[in-house]
C-alpha cells in the first residue's frame, strides 16, 4: 500500500466515524461541531481528488457559512433542548425512520457502485472549447457558458429563498429588521474583529471571484467570504441586517440576475470582437460525447480565432 | 542548495507537526477550558508557522510564499481572539462548548 492510498484511507475512515458521530450524538451543538469537522474534512479529502473548485466551495459554504447559521440555530434551540432529550419517538416511527434511511443509503450505494468504468464524461470536450470561452478554469466555464442558465436560476432562486425568509418574519417586524437584533459588547474582542478582518476578507473575496476565471475560485466561493465578513460585522453588533423595506436593497437583489440576463442579452451583440464558436459546437455539447468523437477536430496549429466561419453572420444570434 | 531547503523543509515541517502534536494531546489531556486553550493556541500557532516556514522554499514564488504568510497571520488573528472569547466565556463559569 502506498502512502498516498494510505492516507486516502484514513481520511475516509476519519469521515466516515465523524459522520456518524454527528447523527448519533444526542446534543445540538455537538453535532454541529461534527458537522463542521465533518465539513473541513471533506473539503481535504476533495482536494486529495484534485477537485479544488469543490474543495474551496464545500470549506466556504458546506462548513462555514452553514456551521455559522447552525451554531446560531443550536444556541437558539437549548432553552428547548433539555425537555426534548427526555422525549422518546415510539417503535414503530424508529424502525420506519431506520429503513427509510437505509433505503436511501442503498440506493445511492448502488448508483455510485453501478457507475459505468470508465465513467462518461464531458470533461476532454470542455478543455478543448476553453479558449473559446476565454477561460482558463474549466468549472467556471461550464457554470458560466454551458450551464449558464442553470446559474441564473440559482442566482434566482437565492432571491426567492431571501422573500421566503422574509415572509417567515412575525407581522410586526415586517418592512424592518427581519429578525432579533444583535447585542454584543461594542468594545469586545469580537467588535475588534469585525472591525479588523472585513477589509482583508473583502480583498480576498474579490481576488477569489476574479481569479476564478484562469484558476480555483470564483463567485460561489468569493460571495461566502463577503458574506461571511457582513455576517461578522452583525454578530458583533456593529450593525444591524438591513430592513425589508429599504429600496436599495431590494434593487440590489433584483440587480444579480438582472445583470446575468443583460449580459445574456448583450451577447450576440458583444463589440468585445470575439468571435462566436461555430454552430456544431453548441450541437456537440448539446448530444453529448458520443458525437463529440466523430466530429473532425481542427487540425494542428488551427486556433480558435481562426476558425473559418463568416464574422458577421446571422448565426451568431445562437450564441 | 536544493538539498539544503529540502533538509530545512523537513527540519521544519517535522517541528511543526511535533508541535501539532504536543496541543493535541495537550487538548486531550490538561485538566480545565484554560489550560487546554493554553496548549491549543500556543502549540498550533507555532506549529503552523513552522510547517509555514519550512514550505517557504518549496512555495516557487514570491508571491506564492507571502500567500502562505499571510495564511498564517490571519490563523493567528482567528485563533487569538477566538481563545480570548472561550476563556471569557469559562471565567464566567459557563461552560465553554
Amino acid at each position: 500500500m502506498t502512502v498516498a492510498s494510505g492516507l486516502a484511507l484514513v481520511l475516509a475512515l476519519l469521515l466516515v466515524s465523524i459522520a456518524a458521530w454527528t447523527v448519533v450524538t444526542r446534543r445540538t451543538f455537538a453535532a454541529v461541531e461534527g458537522f463542521v469537522a465533518y465539513g473541513l474534512l471533506l473539503s481535504i479529502a476533495w482536494v486529495a481528488l484534485s477537485a479544488i473548485d469543490v474543495a474551496l466551495t464545500e470549506a466556504a459554504i458546506g462548513s462555514g457559512l452553514t456551521g455559522v447559521l447552525l451554531i446560531g440555530a443550536a444556541a437558539r434551540l437549548r432553552t428547548t433542548e433539555a425537555a426534548l432529550s427526555t422525549e422518546r419517538a415510539g417503535a414503530l416511527l424508529r424502525w420506519l425512520a431506520a429503513i427509510a434511511s437505509a433505503v436511501v443509503a442503498g440506493a445511492i450505494a448502488v448508483g455510485v457502485l453501478s457507475l459505468p468504468d470508465p465513467t462518461p464524461t464531458l470533461a476532454p470536450a470542455v478543455a478543448e472549447h476553453l479558449p473559446s470561452i476565454g477561460l482558463g478554469n474549466a468549472v467556471t466555464a461550464v457554470l458560466l457558458a454551458y450551464r449558464g442558465i442553470d446559474t441564473l436560476l440559482e442566482s434566482i432562486v437565492v432571491v426567492f429563498a431571501l422573500i421566503g425568509v422574509w415572509s417567515l418574519a412575525p407581522d410586526p417586524l415586517w418592512g424592518g429588521y427581519p429578525g432579533p437584533r444583535q447585542y454584543a459588547d461594542p468594545n469586545g474582542i469580537l467588535a475588534y474583529l469585525a472591525r479588523v478582518l472585513p477589509p482583508i476578507g473583502v480583498i480576498v473575496g474579490l481576488y477569489i471571484f476574479w481569479v476564478g476565471a484562469d484558476l480555483p475560485g470564483g463567485k460561489f466561493q468569493g460571495a461566502t467570504i463577503l458574506a461571511a465578513m457582513w455576517l461578522l460585522v452583525m454578530m458583533a453588533g456593529l450593525t444591524d441586517a438591513p430592513p425589508i423595506n429599504r429600496t436599495w436593497l431590494r434593487i440590489l437583489l433584483v440587480a444579480g440576475p438582472l445583470l446575468f440576463i443583460a449580459i445574456g442579452f448583450a451577447g450576440p451583440y458583444s463589440v468585445l470582437g470575439r468571435k462566436p464558436p461555430r454552430d456544431n459546437d453548441w450541437t456537440t455539447f448539446r448530444l453529448g460525447s458520443a458525437t463529440a468523437s466523430t466530429r473532425p477536430r481542427p487540425g494542428p496549429g488551427k486556433t480558435r480565432g481562426e476558425c473559418p466561419c463568416p464574422a458577421p453572420s446571422p448565426r451568431r444570434g445562437r450564441w | 542548495m536544493s538539498f539544503l531547503f529540502d533538509v530545512f523543509t523537513v527540519m521544519a515541517v517535522s517541528t511543526g507537526v511535533f508541535f501539532f502534536l504536543a496541543g493535541s494531546i495537550g487538548l486531550l489531556r490538561f485538566p480545565d477550558a484554560l489550560s487546554r486553550l493554553h496548549a491549543l493556541t500556543k502549540a498550533d500557532n507555532v506549529g503552523l508557522g513552522l510547517v509555514m516556514l519550512g514550505l517557504l522554499p518549496r512555495a516557487g514564488g514570491l508571491l506564492a510564499g507571502l500567500k502562505l504568510f499571510v495564511v498564517w497571520l490571519l490563523v493567528l488573528l482567528a485563533s487569538s481572539m477566538v481563545s480570548q472569547m472561550i476563556a471569557r466565556v469559562a471565567r464566567r463559569g459557563g461552560s465553554p462548548p
